[in-house]
């Protein structure tokens, strides 16, 4: 064992113990929320649960607003992503494709809303939505969730569409193609990875959503991060961590069904302001 | 005279930026490869992108067989392009990429499968039908974008620096391989490029281009043996640029007396001589240069040799087994064969003395 680990050389066997201790630490957190989910005791300082169980399981997926929940939160992400794909692909495409004036700074301001603190934020949008009857309605909801996502659904898609080369472009109206013809056969396909990107993330966002919803739909419309609040207050941890993994486990299955499309070059080509 | 295919007339264009076209007319005869030929920035592409539709002429029209195509958008025009690079579209298979343009026509499904598999095979690249453009090499790329553009049946065909973002060797080989299908298929094509010696190689005319405007439109003989105008002996081909003094009848180059060309008229003052490296020899005539020998370079079957004369370096071409007897330093006397010579300032023309000088030095 000895020379093996001097045969590699005190630089190899240092990479070995930084990558180590990246793991604990990204994914530490992960399987301690695991362990918790399917504990049934668990108590200082034992490193293992003390007993397993899924009681915790059964009750909360025996609650019927947890049930609710999870279906209005998937419809209100369906939604969301739906109404951002409609207002913001022909925004991306204008910024990737036409000059106009400030639309650079146009492009930047998106970043303001994440620039602002939220709930500030949040508190004048309640402000107006009282005036136009917003509060607690359906409508209201996917507006303030779009408030979020307007970034991530223009940058890049815009930076996809400006990675279409003009020429491609030029070559299809050239065979014969009209403009509508030439952006839904050329553009939109070769621009589709960075919108599907995008969609994905609008959509785990809007799902993940919080702050302004808890802001806007009282009482009547209950998301599953709203319902999460109340539970993490009310119930043990192991209800908490039960609902995390319920919770994390669309994100996964998505960003899994997604990773062809996924890659640190479209997220990359959309955080550029060009 | 048949009726031209392609007839541009008085084509203006200029951008903001001042660069742009004025006051272009060419006519192309069916079945001719016309170069436009040019440095960066002298419109040649700006003419070619007016053919094509992406650019809107400020004056002037564009007749393709007698019918005017200037309002017409691009996917309308009797016109196919083929671009210096992005040509294809990476989400298509190579089949689809050359289909998409029948399937736009409302072809036969079978009729389409046929034209397809005829120009894969026209460009030798049958087996690749059914794999990516990214899966290809950059000619293989270029031949199915010039397939693409075939099967399109233009009466145009425009090409814009196709070949300048391949390797040499491969160059020389889509040259051979584009005239070879120029012939078979008696297509009109139009050429753009920035490479006098591609020029020179394929077309059946070139047109010289210099800021926005034609400085010579002839057969690739006649340009490179009688250029108008120094800018163009400087572009094309290798030349010496000399100083010499004219006095309306006789020039003096240093201590020379020449006799201008037959056909040629100087108005008396300070003129170029443009004499091109294989225009210079080795002679014991009393009528020549003095000079010595500064470098003698081994090119294959022939060496480059550069010669001071009264301080001007004049680069001559000697067979390879005559460059074996020359050495540096070594007292020589050369005569020209022929030259052209050109008053100081020509119309129209910017190319400075000094510039024309460096030139010199630099060929």
């Amino acid at each position: 064992m000895g020379w093996y680990v001097r045969s590699l050389g005190a630089r190899k066997v240092m990479e070995f113990v930084v990558l180590v201790v990246f793991v604990i630490f990204f994914l530490g957190p992960l399987l301690n929320l695991l362990l918790l989910a399917v504990s049934g005791k668990w108590q200082y300082p034992a490193a293992l649960p003390q007993s397993w169980s899924l009681e915790w399981w059964q009750f909360v997926l025996t609650q019927d607003d947890v049930l609710e929940s999870i279906s209005l939160s998937f419809l209100i992400a369906a939604v969301v992503t739906i109404c951002s794909i409609i207002v913001c692909i022909p925004a991306a495409y204008a910024f990737a494709r036409i000059a106009f004036p400030f639309s650079r700074w146009f492009l930047f301001s998106f970043l303001l809303t994440h620039a602002f603190p939220k709930m500030g934020l949040y508190v004048s949008i309640a402000v107006l939505f009282y005036k136009f009857g917003l509060m607690n309605t359906f409508v209201g909801i996917v507006l303030i969730h779009m408030v979020n996502t307007l970034m991530y659904m223009t940058w890049i898609p815009s930076s996809a569409f400006r990675s279409v080369h003009r020429a491609q472009e030029e070559s299809a109206r050239d065979a014969g193609a009209g403009p509508l013809r030439v952006f839904w056969k050329i553009t939109l396909p070769m621009a589709f990875p960075g919108i599907m990107v995008a969609s994905i993330f609008t959509f785990l966002a809007s799902l993940d959503e919080a702050q302004g919803t808890l802001l806007v739909s009282i009482p009547d419309f209950k998301t599953m991060p709203i319902i999460m609040y109340s539970i993490i207050a009310d119930y043990p941890s192991t209800t908490g961590a039960v609902f995390s993994v319920i919770l994390t486990l669309p994100t996964i299955i998505l960003l899994l069904a997604a990773r062809r499309f996924v890659s640190a070059d479209v997220l990359a080509g959309g955080f550029q302001v060009k | 005279m048949t009726e031209p295919q392609l007839s541009i007339r008085q084509l203006s264009k200029r951008f903001k930026t001042g660069d742009g076209v004025s006051d272009i007319t060419l006519d192309v005869q069916p079945g001719e490869m016309v170069t436009l030929l040019g440095p960066s920035g002298c419109g040649k592409t700006t003419v070619l992108r007016s053919i094509g539709g992406f650019l809107e002429p400020d004056s002037g029209d564009i007749l393709i067989r007698g019918q005017s195509v200037l309002k017409l958008p691009p996917e309308k025009r009797p016109t196919a392009m083929v671009f210096q690079s992005y040509n294809l579209w990476p989400h298509m298979t190579v089949y689809d990429n050359l289909a998409f343009g029948l399937h736009i026509r409302k072809h036969k499904k079978a009729h389409i499968q046929r034209a397809v598999t005829d120009a894969l095979e026209l460009v030798q690249l049958a087996p690749a039908a059914r794999k990516y453009p990214s899966e290809l090499s950059g000619g293989q790329q270029q031949r199915v974008a010039l397939a693409r553009a075939l099967l399109l049946e233009p009466d145009v065909l425009l090409l814009d620096e196709p070949f300048s973002a391949l390797d040499a060797k491969l160059r020389m080989e889509m040259r051979e391989e584009l005239r070879d299908i120029q012939m078979r298929t008696g297509m009109t094509m139009v050429f753009v490029t920035h490479d006098q010696e591609e020029a020179l190689s394929i077309s059946d005319r070139i047109v010289v281009m210099h800021a926005g405007q034609i400085e010579q439109l002839s057969t690739p003989q006649d340009i490179y043996d009688r250029p108008s105008s120094l800018f163009v002996a400087s572009f094309i081909g290798r030349i010496n640029l000399l100083p010499a003094v004219s006095d309306g009848t006789r020039i003096r180059l240093q201590s020379l007396e020449l006799e201008p060309q037959p056909g040629q008229a100087l108005l008396p003052g300070a003129c170029t001589i443009a004499v091109r490296p294989e225009d210079v020899y080795l002679t014991d005539e009393q009528h020549s240069l003095a000079g010595t020998i500064r470098q003698v370079m081994v090119l294959g079957h022939y060496a480059e040799v550069s010669v001071v004369c009264d301080e001007q370096i004049i680069k001559m071409f000697v067979p390879r087994e005559q460059a074996v007897h020359l050495l540096n330093g070594q007292a020589i006397r050369i005569g020209l064969r022929k030259f052209t010579a050109f008053p100081e300032q020509t119309a129209g023309i910017t190319v400075s003395h000094t510039a024309a000088s460096q030139a010199a030095a630099t060929v």
